[in-house]
């Protein structure tokens, strides 16, 4: 039985999740139709749509599901403010390539060595703005938590820089969902991405959440649904699975100190094996679940091919672009060489793993340091 | 349709045992999914749950194979090559991508757009969003019978026309258009011909390359695959480009980023490669299925009207104007049958369905007109169940119709003068 703890490129649907997707995919019903199977339908994404917004403090109004999180993060950035010539996009350098390439115009803010975004310099880049576009109120793009390091922002700080300037602000929760607890009523910002996949639930289905009175315009257009803020027959199913996930998710929440308590022990037991080995972002606020780590003299692509001998899953990376291996442009951003780069990989718990599995990681991580590490770069 | 009030919600669900549970007629809103794709789709929900675009491990690889073989599925359905398929969210996602992307990648070269008066909403939205950022839209009218005028198609297209989209088989009245004269036109003209074969597909035979397709718009839950899926074709000889609409990721060959969601993709294949292989036998079925129906309705009702033309039709579509009867109290009257009607209750207000309005059907023969779509598990005995039902409710209205008993009088109803009052 393999090991996974790949997490955060995709979770395994929780049973209840699954058996909410089997039953939607069984019965039958458009939720526009009128008829009793049409309004069956309707429920069922009604009732999934007060659950999401539940699991991050919002009104279920304000919930307008997407095709996963990259279709939500890039219909947030289709709705920045457009002043008098194309508003600005800020995004902190770290931000998902759906945002940072979600559109033409998007200008990186730096982070620090711990990951956290300078906010000096997004300061300096709303004020310049404000000077620069006449009326043009920027859109400011910063994840609650890093997909690969799993730093976390602070975003209601960077909420209060963003009402200074009457900005909008958009927040990518895709990775921080289901792990920390979220009020996005409280959160000071305009939108917010979330996705299914991510948090036990069925793949093809996210959310935008968007904030009372801010206007939201669709991208997809056609048919009205989500009032008119997303257009295309709802995906039943995957509404629904993304409703259980997120019940189930919302009550994980309590379980993430022992994965923390599990990472935590797992990065102490390497830290004493290995003094060189290299804990990215170890002193900033993290994710319970994320570990990012450097082999030294070893490559990514040899670690992750030894751990997958061994029976466990962990990635070189974010699982994005097909097939392109480019070197981590988070690690990149936080000032990291791109040898230390070239060696590291991503280690992300979740809903399945067991104190068990982390051991099992352990000792191999540490046998391949012992048989391989320490010397120059691996083949 | 948003609002439930809470009898509604608490009469809520009905099991499939329930006796009372409707007869299902509503085919072309969407398709239940076959139990054989659901039961192939199931694994990818839990055991095989990789990300198809991880490439360090084995749940990644397995989900990436799954993912080509469905590609492949769908590609040999309409005759393409795999490399020439992307996935989507559905089809109102590719019929956005499809037109608006490729709009916006030639818009310095050409233009001008052109699409029939009864394509779907969301292409006639992508449309007119693109007729306010300047773009020249011609909307083509059709015939009585539903279909569209290839004389007057060649001679709208023009060498400013960058693409023409007509869809394949209509959503209301189920008329198949002649896509491979529309196909030799717009390559004759150099134009991109795009067609939402989000009906078609598994109903009728299609080849992108015998009929010209540059760019085709597929759904799942149209032909019993899963909601939340559909493809696009992209024609790559002679090359087609477009601007896509979600970036980040680089997927599928860069025209639709986003993680691919594996268990949808496998659904999507396993319905056409089973719509491939049972689209002979089955139109077979339910033309007998739709014949019968018909047949029984028109010979034991007068005053009925068939919408759109009867041969060019895909077996599965009925669309038929009841005179004399009013719209709502016929949809009331037969509540035991899931069918639509043709005032598309889109908003709070009963409009008229634009479609049948386009084909020159009066507004009131709009509101009275029944939209039943047959299918894959439509039997026999639902279908006379479905007529008694129909029947009887249009007997007992007209019964009770000044304006029934008016006709049958021999009075002109057309020909009064209504006083105000």
């Amino acid at each position: 039985m393999t090991i996974y703890l790949d997490h955060n490129a995709t979770t395994p649907v929780r049973p209840e999740a699954a058996e909410a997707v089997a039953a939607a995919l069984t019965a039958t019903g458009n939720p526009s139709s009128v008829h009793g199977a049409g309004r069956r339908a309707r429920r069922t994404v009604e009732d999934a749509r007060d659950s999401v917004a539940a699991l991050v403090g919002a009104r279920s109004e304000d919930v307008i599901f997407t095709s996963g999180g990259t279709e939500a993060n890039n219909l947030a950035l289709a709705n920045a403010p457009k002043g008098g010539a194309e508003g600005p996009v800020f995004a902190s350098a770290v931000e998902h390539v759906s945002v940072l390439q979600g559109t033409d115009n998007v200008f990186r803010v730096s982070v620090d060595g711990d990951g956290l975004i300078d906010l000096a310099e997004l300061d300096a880049c709303l004020k310049d703005a404000l000077n620069r576009v006449e009326g043009g109120r920027a859109l400011v793009s910063v994840m609650l938590a890093n997909n690969e390091t799993g730093v976390i922002q602070p975003i209601q700080r960077i909420a209060e820089l963003v009402a200074e300037y009457d900005a909008v602000f958009h927040c990518d929760a895709v990775q921080a969902a289901g792990k920390l607890a979220i009020d996005f009523s409280a959160l000071g910002c305009h939108m917010m991405s979330v996705s299914a996949h991510k948090i036990g639930g069925p793949p093809g289905i996210g959310a935008l959440i968007v904030a009372p009175g801010h206007q939201a315009t669709a991208a997809i257009r056609g048919g009205g649904q989500e009032r008119s803020r997303r257009g295309g027959t709802e995906n039943v199913p995957g509404i629904a699975g993304f409703g259980r996930a997120a019940e189930a998710a919302k009550t994980d929440i309590a379980r993430m100190r022992d994965l923390a308590d599990l990472r935590d022990r797992m990065e102490a037991e390497i830290t004493a094996a290995a003094p060189d080995v290299k804990i990215f972002a170890k002193n900033s606020d993290r994710l319970a679940n994320t570990s990012s780590l450097a082999m030294p003299g070893v490559s990514s692509e040899t670690q992750v091919m030894a751990f997958d001998l061994d029976g466990i899953a962990v990635s070189a990376g974010a699982a994005c672009s097909s097939g392109k291996v480019a070197p981590s442009h988070v690690l990149a951003a936080m000032g990291v060489d791109e040898d230390t780069i070239k060696s590291a990989i991503r280690v992300s718990l979740g809903w399945t793993t067991t104190a068990k599995d982390i051991d099992t990681f352990t000792a191999a991580w540490k046998g391949l340091y012992a048989r391989i590490g320490g010397g120059s770069l691996a083949a | 349709m948003t609002a439930m009030t809470a009898q509604e919600k608490n009469e809520l669900p009905h099991t499939i045992q329930n006796r009372k549970a409707p007869i299902y007629l509503d085919y072309q809103a969407t398709t239940p999914t076959d139990p054989r794709v659901v039961e192939k789709m199931l694994p990818f929900f839990s055991e095989q749950f990789g990300n198809p675009h991880s490439r360090s491990h084995f749940f990644g690889w397995e989900a990436e194979d799954a993912v080509e073989i469905a590609r492949e599925q769908v590609a040999s359905i309409i005759g393409a090559n795999p490399k020439e398929v992307i996935f989507t969210s559905g089809a109102t996602e590719s019929n956005n991508l499809a037109i608006k992307g490729v709009a916006h990648f030639y818009k310095d070269k050409r233009n001008h757009i052109v699409t029939v008066v009864t394509e779907h909403k969301c292409v006639l939205d992508s449309c007119r969003h693109l007729e306010q950022e300047g773009f020249e839209v011609t909307y083509l009218p059709v015939k009585a019978n539903g279909l569209i005028d290839l004389d007057l198609l060649r001679e709208t297209v023009t060498d400013k026309t960058a693409i023409v989209s007509v869809m394949g088989v209509n959503n209301e009245i189920g008329v198949i258009q002649p896509l491979k004269e529309i196909g030799a036109i717009c390559r004759e003209k150099g134009a991109f011909f795009h067609t939402d074969c989000a009906q078609a597909v598994g109903k009728i035979p299609l080849d992108v390359e015998e009929m010209n397709i540059d760019l085709m718009s597929i759904s799942g839950h149209k032909i019993y695959g899963p909601m939340g899926i559909g493809a696009l074709y992209v024609r790559r000889r002679p090359r087609v480009r477009l601007v896509p609409m979600i970036n980040g990721g680089g997927q599928e060959r860069g025209m639709r980023s986003g993680t691919l969601p594996t268990p949808l993709c496998v659904g999507l294949g396993e319905a056409c490669a089973i719509a491939e292989k049972e689209m002979g036998a089955e139109n077979e079925r339910l033309r007998r299925l739709r014949d019968r129906m018909y047949q029984s309705i028109v010979g034991r009702l007068p005053e009925v009207y068939l919408n759109g033309d009867l041969d060019q039709r895909i077996p599965g579509n009925l669309n038929i104007s009841f005179a004399f009867v009013e719209g709502e109290g016929l949809m009331m009257g037969i509540k035991d049958l899931a069918v639509s009607s043709g005032s598309a209750c889109t908003s709070a207000s009963l409009e008229p369905s634009y479609v049948l309005r386009a084909l020159g059907v009066e507004v009131e023969m709009a509101h009275t007109s029944l939209r039943i779509g047959f299918g894959r598990f439509t039997t026999e005995q639902e279908v006379d169940e479905a007529v008694e039902c129909i029947i009887r409710e249009v007997e007992r209205l007209r019964e009770m119709s000044p304006l029934w008993e008016m006709h049958n009088e021999g009075v002109d109803i057309s020909s009064i003068e209504w006083a105000e009052h």
